[in-house]
């Protein structure tokens, strides 16, 4: 059911594919009102696709989960695919991901099988333009804000886009992926807190021990884990407070949950750790029963490896500007 | 005068100033005088600083940022974080219809404390609460303090669904549903008035620090406010 009824070009959504959400980079500045960020699982890859089809790093574009969509384009547009890698299929034609390529008006792009990594990103150049719900249009599926009417795509919506900044006639060979793909399993950096002094002294250790399996009720909220046990000292309880991105709360189960994207601002339980930020988007390439490895790093480490990826993003960024 | 706080990363984005480890309204108005100042400091790089019961951090972007201008500038507003001499606050005045179907759980608060409906009514609308934060969904406030004798604790299994407007009780903490959601707490009333409204002016009915008191309506008012 289509929902906007734009006056402009649009995508018709053919297939909604599992869960096809619109994303730009989130709805920060209102968390003190109790307003989760949302935003992409792998920012970088989504700010990839942006600057292969010349966009604004923000721009709202779609994130696609593990089973991808099938979309028809009423105007020419660029479009790039970055994150995980899908057989693309343009009118039948195999298509690169990681490379802007031209969509003719009327033509379909259809997503095939996934070949690794859980979500991917669609650029299009001029991005999504649905009406922007508190200075975001990302979708926020709780809230039920943002996006198409709050919730995912489905089957005859149709998407309105803006005016793209130019179409260009030429594409370029495929970039090389930032974010190294995942294969169902990957290891992430950590920094211990805010809230070590709530565990034993052994549970960073714990946690380091053995990889941690992502449970079935896993979604862009968080990332219920199974593994080792961390074990409180001072109880299961603090006063509520705010939840970063990438940070692993643990409630008296001693079952951490790994805070994403769509994470409420505010929580109850400890916090032994957080996900450093370059890893975060590693983290957000894994789905349910994939498997997740904590390593304790230093903030040196996560700062240098966060300033290597904001230079190919650069880079990228000015080779395509 | 000095105050006693503490300055935590969370992960390399994230400070955590931490006051006393309390429900306080003391402690919370300082929580948000401190907030307010690093908020009102406009320091590039900070992306938003959230307040909550006795603690706020300050999220922002550590390759935009100076990170020991940040610290600094944390510390010295933590250092000096007082409740502003606000002038004596007007409380926002929220209408409930408490009881029946609207307030499923109204008896059994009554029976929990040993009074009657009427008397749970009372003591509920009677204070003035202060918004500790917000958080859960947007635009929920965490009211408090409860009086001690209707603070029921939270039902041990939640609702699936909780109407938008249901007003609340779980222990201490009073508050309103802004939106359909699970939930756990003492339904004990509705309100017609929206605590967020995205299409609105101000989609959001409260902050931080606000004065909150709530008083009765009768149905025939709830059903005319609500139909507006």
């Amino acid at each position: 059911m289509a929902h906007l009824t734009p006056s402009g070009p649009g995508v018709v959504v053919v297939k909604p594919g599992m869960l096809t959400t619109v994303q730009d980079a989130g709805r920060w500045g209102l968390q003190a009102r109790g307003v989760p960020v949302g935003g992409p699982m792998d920012g970088v890859s989504h700010r990839l696709a942006n600057a292969l089809v010349r966009n604004a790093p923000g721009a709202a574009g779609l994130e696609i989960t593990l089973l991808g969509p099938e979309l028809e384009f009423d105007d020419e547009r660029v479009v790039a695919v970055a994150g995980a890698q899908f057989d693309l299929l343009l009118d039948g034609r195999t298509m690169p991901s990681n490379a802007p390529f031209i969509v003719s008006a009327g033509a379909r792009l259809r997503f095939g099988a996934r070949r690794v990594g859980a979500r991917a990103y669609v650029a299009i150049s001029g991005g999504i333009a649905v009406p922007p719900t508190l200075g975001s249009r990302a979708t926020h599926l709780i809230s039920g804000m943002g996006g198409v009417a709050g919730r995912a795509l489905a089957a005859g919506d149709v998407l309105p886009l803006g005016e793209p900044t130019d179409v260009y006639g030429s594409v370029s060979m495929p970039q090389a992926a930032i974010v190294p793909l995942p294969d169902r399993h990957a290891r992430v950096r950590v920094l211990p807190g805010p809230q070590t002094e709530y565990f034993s002294p052994d549970a960073l250790e714990a946690l380091q021990s053995a990889a941690y399996v992502i449970a079935p009720n896993s979604d862009r909220m968080g990332f219920r884990l199974e593994g080792p046990p961390l074990a409180h000292s001072r109880g299961a309880d603090i006063i509520s407070d705010a939840t970063p991105l990438g940070v692993l709360q643990v409630p008296a189960s001693g079952q951490p949950i790994l805070l994403m994207a769509d994470r409420q601002t505010a929580g109850g339980y400890p916090k032994i750790a957080t996900v450093i930020s370059a890893d975060i988007p590693v983290a957000g390439q894994l789905g349910p029963g994939d498997t997740i490895a904590f390593a304790v790093c230093t903030m040196r480490e996560a700062i240098a490896a966060l300033i290597a990826q904001e230079r190919a993003l650069m880079a990228v960024e000015a080779r395509h500007a | 005068m000095s105050t006693a706080y503490r300055i935590v990363p969370a992960g390399d984005s994230a400070l955590i100033v931490e006051f006393e480890e309390r429900i306080d309204p003391a402690v919370n108005a300082k929580t948000i005088a401190c907030a307010e100042a690093i908020q009102g400091a406009a320091i590039a790089g900070v992306r938003d600083v959230v307040p909550t019961y006795r603690s706020v951090a300050v999220y922002f972007d550590p390759l935009r940022t100076d990170t020991d201008a940040l610290l600094e500038r944390i510390a010295h507003d933590a250092e000096r974080a007082a409740p502003a001499a606000r002038a004596a606050q007007t409380p926002i005045r929220i209408p409930v219809c408490y009881g029946g179907d609207l307030g499923p759980d109204l008896a059994r608060v009554a029976s929990f404390a040993n009074l009657t409906e009427d008397d749970v009514i009372r003591l509920h609308s009677d204070a003035t609460y202060r918004v500790f934060m917000l958080g859960f969904v947007p635009g929920f406030a965490y009211l408090g303090l409860v009086d001690q004798r209707i603070a029921m604790p939270r039902h041990a299994t939640p609702r699936v669904r909780v109407p938008l407007g249901s007003v609340g009780i779980a222990g201490v903490q009073t508050g309103i549903y802004p939106a359909e959601t699970p939930g756990g707490w003492q339904l004990i009333g509705r309100t017609p008035v929206k605590p967020f409204d995205p299409a609105r002016a101000d989609p959001f009915l409260m902050k931080a620090g606000d004065a909150v008191q709530f008083y009765a309506i009768d149905r025939a008012e709830y059903d005319r406010e609500a139909a507006r």
